[in-house]
């Protein structure tokens, strides 16, 4: 079962403390791995977070102007 | 000549720029958001002032309260660093309206500089190789499939308005600048409002290589030579070090030649640097852009030329003669600078934090502009920055050696540090040769 879900469910996490930048992506949209989901803002870089996989958004759980934490959830896709 | 100077900036360049300010017999003024009261240039300077609260908006990019740090410690001329207002030349009118001296270039020749297709042309029209590109910006894939047969292909399709390698694809053929240029398109409308797409030669192997330049008071403009900077991560640099591996002396006198002639074109004062794509399988190089500023790079041309460029820079402002005679430069030896920087040396991704623990390498030809020291924290609101590790030797294999020991004697703790990244790149077999691109980091990483 969680083997099967893993496979069709990917959460997007933040590997850093950083500022959410701009919100590209938005839910229901279909989007191929690699394409860019959110830009966040870190010591004046910007660092785009991508889709690992194609598929759809089932969730965008950020927006522009929050604080993401090491590990927090930024989207899943589906 | 002035007595005080206020250094519009932070960290390790303000840091830097004092010690020359003091060097000089002159009083150097110190600015400082709250999140910078404990750095070491705060306690440096002379004198120092708090501007504001960390938000750059509220501090170092604040017009009004610049303005009034300088007149309130009785300053007369303003050094602005990199980055900031450096560049702004709105700013630097405002500094010479109040009275002072600005430390750098004419207004309008930061203007000029600034935008960058009309920068493109004025190089171009003084002989400046520049690559063939879009001449405006392209709305429509017609109007793109068209301006395509003029460059030729395979061209760079890229956002207007990105930068920072977002919103950037190459298109090998014109079925593919058909897909590109929907998907740049989409993202630039997306991502800054502003759906324009400009298309460029597109070189798949490109070495970044830039020229300092100097306008001197008598309005002459030297060039002190090339730096390499092609170690990039995220299309921003990493390694520096001059002279570059890749210019002979007979490219070196055609692009030493050409910047000076770009840098007349707008009637250059002070420090400037001329950026320029050097084309691997060609040899040929390109205008790129002008930045109308000292470069966090400036060292390794200071090593090798034997000059202090901020001296220079405060001396042209106060319109005196500089210490070193322009018709006899002698470069000697290699010089590397290592950007230290708050991020891991895998991913560079950032991570600021609490120094606990801050050991500068130190001995013949090393040489550390740091902007932090133990018991001080680096803060999530600038850049990651954190000081600039510049080696000198007497050809390039003593620079990396002595760069090799500078960066296992460095031991920085607390936050993420990229230091064990230089002893990866100083024993990679493509940087001991020389022979390497922008690609370098990338293909260590792949």
């Amino acid at each position: 079962m969680a083997l099967w879900l893993d496979a069709l469910v990917a959460e997007i996490r933040a590997e850093m403390v950083a500022n959410v930048w701009k919100v590209v992506a938005t839910e229901g949209d279909e989007v191929a791995d690699g394409d860019t989901l959110v830009i966040l803002e870190s010591m004046k870089m910007e660092i785009p977070v991508l889709a690992e996989s194609a598929g759809t958004i089932a969730a965008m759980h950020v927006s522009e102007g929050d604080v993401v934490q090491e590990g927090d959830v930024i989207a899943v896709i589906e | 000549m002035f007595e005080t100077v206020l250094v519009a900036n932070r960290g390790e360049i303000a840091r830097r720029v004092i010690r020359t300010v003091q060097g000089m017999g002159l009083r150097a003024v110190a600015v400082y958001s709250e999140a910078d009261r404990d750095l070491p240039y705060v306690t440096e300077a002379d004198e120092s002032v708090l501007i504001g609260a960390a938000p750059p908006a509220q501090s170092y990019r604040s017009v009004e309260a610049l303005l009034e740090a300088a007149h309130r410690t009785g300053s007369q001329a303003v050094h602005p660093g990199y980055g900031f207002l450096a560049e702004d030349p709105s700013f630097a009118a405002r500094v010479q309206d109040a009275g002072l001296v600005w430390v750098g270039p004419r207004p309008e020749s930061i203007g000029a500089m600034g935008d960058k297709i009309r920068a493109r042309n004025l190089v171009a029209a003084v002989g400046m190789p520049v690559s063939r590109g879009s001449t405006e910006p392209v709305l429509d894939v017609a109007s793109a499939v068209r301006a395509a047969e003029r460059i030729g292909y395979p061209l760079m399709v890229k956002a207007s308005a990105g930068g920072g390698g977002m919103g950037m694809a190459v298109a090998a053929d014109e079925d593919a600048l058909v897909v590109e240029f929907a998907r740049v398109q989409s993202f630039a409308g997306r991502m800054f409002g502003d759906p324009s797409v400009l298309l460029e030669r597109y070189f798949p192997r490109v070495r970044h290589v830039e020229v300092q330049v100097l306008g001197l008071a008598d309005g002459r403009v030297v060039a002190l030579g090339e730096r390499e900077c092609s170690v990039q991560r995220r299309n921003q640099k990493l390694v520096e070090e001059s002279p570059s591996p890749a210019v002979g002396p007979e490219l070196r006198l055609r692009m030493l030649a050409s910047a000076v002639r770009a840098a007349e074109a707008v009637g250059y004062l002070n420090a400037g640097t001329i950026e320029c794509l050097l084309d691997v399988d060609s040899g040929e190089f390109f205008f790129l852009e002008m930045n109308t500023r000292l470069q966090v790079e400036h060292p390794v041309t200071e090593l090798v030329q034997r000059i202090d460029i901020v001296e220079q820079q405060l001396l042209v402002a106060a319109g005196e003669p500089v210490t070193f005679d322009p018709d006899a430069l002698q470069p000697t030896g290699h010089a590397i600078e290592m950007r230290v920087n708050a991020e891991d040396p895998v991913r560079f991704l950032p991570g600021p934090g609490a120094i606990t623990v801050w050991e500068e390498p130190s001995g013949e030809g090393v040489r550390v502009d740091a902007g932090y020291a133990a018991g001080t924290t680096v803060t999530p609101h600038y850049d990651s920055l954190m000081a600039k590790l510049v080696v000198h030797g007497v050809d390039r294999d003593e620079a990396i050696s002595r760069a090799r020991d500078a960066v296992r004697a460095f031991h920085i703790e607390g936050p993420k540090c990229n230091l064990p990244f230089f002893g990866e790149l100083l024993d990679h077999p493509h940087f001991l040769s020389g022979q390497y691109d922008t690609g370098l980091v990338g293909r260590m990483r792949s």
